[in-house]
């Protein structure tokens, strides 16, 4: 969806001049998922899919409550179901709602090939432009929290845009807007932060030591954080530790780009001054004779 | 004018222009996923989607047009210990000094690291470039597998890039070779003087 305007367009995917810089008193967003909050109802999956107009085809129950099983190019929000015992014989059923985490260096559009296909805006959100999608997958290859699906259908790649339409416009998320229990908060980033790290102290107090934000620095820190009960341990529910864009991506998306440039360009350059100063090697009719000795 | 010693025949000259072919069109659907400056060759193509749908294939094109000339050429492209000697004189050749160079056969030591470096990055390519082609072979790969498969898959286009830029400017700069390509044939002067060894070959018994 491109439903901010270009003007608030502050990276872009495939782009090396710089986008608009003029719009910079934007606030930076957060969506904030309260985890010790949440009753697991799918209310947000719900809102996510009548806001957006989304189908997904009715799966299959593989016997657990994570339904569907897990996001595709139509559910880009799932809840995921967790029964983990961080103390031996402490069963905890910790419930995780999953999507697009909105990284500040986001290794989606780090990795995109087409010009204007990912974009991030000046509030922090990144969406995909689908009309600029070609349906390489690269975003994928680039996301370190496993989230762009690629459809069958039309083979464009799908995420979460933090109802950037609705935000554009002063509203909260869908999903916000219908959270039963206030699990999910929407507001400034700053202002997420400190009232994440309130309801840390709040869940300290109750027992929970080593509650935490999740807000990772190794991808710039996100646009939607996680208040967790186990903090530490986010790998519990299928959270990176220490998420990064990858370094084979960095590599590949990074340094490799401008050298192997220069060097194609190198080595034409190369052989041209080197006819210029050497000149070529001539068929010598002269030789012939001595050749054949 | 001298006589014409036959290089290559109809088939392999064929095969050659066809690789070149699907080298270039394979090559500018690539690079412009490779770097934003290059991304306007994939309007050749009718736009990123197009150039995404036919590079896989047209990769698939290039890599079995070099197998015919692979098992055409392969026997004459092995190395042997007359190389070792042309290769220590590489610099004296690329200074212009000809005449000082040793005696080669139907290739000489950088007509065949160009053969084999071509042979490598074209298995890198082909084996690296399935495991990321969607819709239909990525599924099958995991994303950390996919992740070391683009940036093999970039590094060996790359060299395979340069490759060629030698290739093509080998030809260009010794007088008289791209007829081989163009008409199968070679001058006796240029036999006798870039291929001294093939030449005698050729020409035993006539």
């Amino acid at each position: 969806m491109a439903s901010l305007q270009s003007l608030d367009v502050v990276a872009r995917s495939a782009t090396t001049t710089p986008t608009p810089q003029v719009r910079n008193a934007v606030p930076q967003v957060a969506k904030l998922i309260d985890e010790s909050k949440c009753i697991g109802c799918k209310a947000c999956q719900v809102a996510c899919m009548n806001w957006n107009d989304l189908r997904d085809e009715v799966g299959q129950n593989i016997g657990v409550y994570d339904n569907p099983a897990d996001l595709t190019p139509s559910s880009w929000t799932v809840m995921r179901f967790f029964e983990v015992e961080p103390e031996e014989g402490k069963l905890e059923w910790l419930i995780r709602k999953d999507g697009c985490m909105h990284c500040e260096d986001p290794g989606c559009l780090k990795a995109c090939p087409s010009p204007g296909a990912i974009v991030k805006y000046a509030n922090g959100i990144v969406d995909f432009i689908s009309e600029n999608c070609i349906g390489c997958g690269y975003c994928v290859k680039g996301c370190p929290f496993n989230v762009p699906r690629i459809s069958a259908k039309d083979n464009k790649a799908y995420k979460c845009t933090l109802c950037s339409d609705r935000v554009g416009v002063g509203l909260e998320p869908a999903c916000v807007k219908t959270c039963p229990t206030g699990a999910i908060g929407f507001g400034t980033k700053p202002d997420m932060v400190a009232y994440a790290q309130k309801r840390v102290g709040e869940l300290k107090e109750r027992g929970f030591q080593n509650a935490g934000l999740y807000n990772p620095e190794g991808v710039g820190g996100t646009h939607v954080m996680y208040v967790l009960k186990h903090a530490d341990r986010p790998e519990l529910e299928g959270l990176p530790a220490n998420p990064t864009i990858s370094p084979l991506v960095a590599l590949w998306k990074g340094v490799a780009k401008p050298l192997a440039l220069a060097g194609m360009i190198g080595a034409v350059l190369a052989g041209f001054f080197h006819y210029m100063k050497v000149g070529p090697v001539e068929e010598k009719a002269d030789s012939d004779e001595k050749a054949d000795a | 004018m001298s006589k014409l010693i036959r290089r290559y025949s109809d088939g392999e000259r064929l095969n050659h222009w066809a690789l070149a072919i699907f080298f270039f069109l394979a090559g500018l659907s690539g690079l412009a996923f490779f770097h934003p400056s290059l991304f306007f060759f994939s309007h050749l193509f009718g736009g990123g989607a197009w150039a995404r749908i036919l590079h896989p294939f047209l990769g698939v094109l290039m890599v079995l047009s070099f197998l015919g000339l692979f098992f055409r050429l392969w026997k004459d492209n092995l190395f042997d210990e007359r190389d070792r000697e042309w290769r220590r004189n590489a610099g004296r050749m690329l200074r212009g000094d000809k005449a000082g160079m040793p005696p080669v056969g139907k290739y000489n030591a950088g007509q065949k690291t160009v053969f084999w470096v071509m042979v490598l990055s074209l298995l890198v390519l082909l084996v690296t470039g399935f495991m990321f082609w969607r819709p239909w072979f990525a599924p099958y790969f995991t994303i950390g597998v996919m992740r070391v498969a683009v940036l093999l898959h970039s590094i060996a286009a790359v060299v395979l890039v340069l490759t060629v830029i030698v290739h093509i400017y080998a030809a260009i700069w010794v007088k008289g070779t791209v007829r081989a390509m163009t008409r199968g044939t070679v001058s006796e002067t240029w036999a006798r003087q870039n291929h001294p060894l093939w030449h005698r070959e050729v020409t035993q018994g006539k």
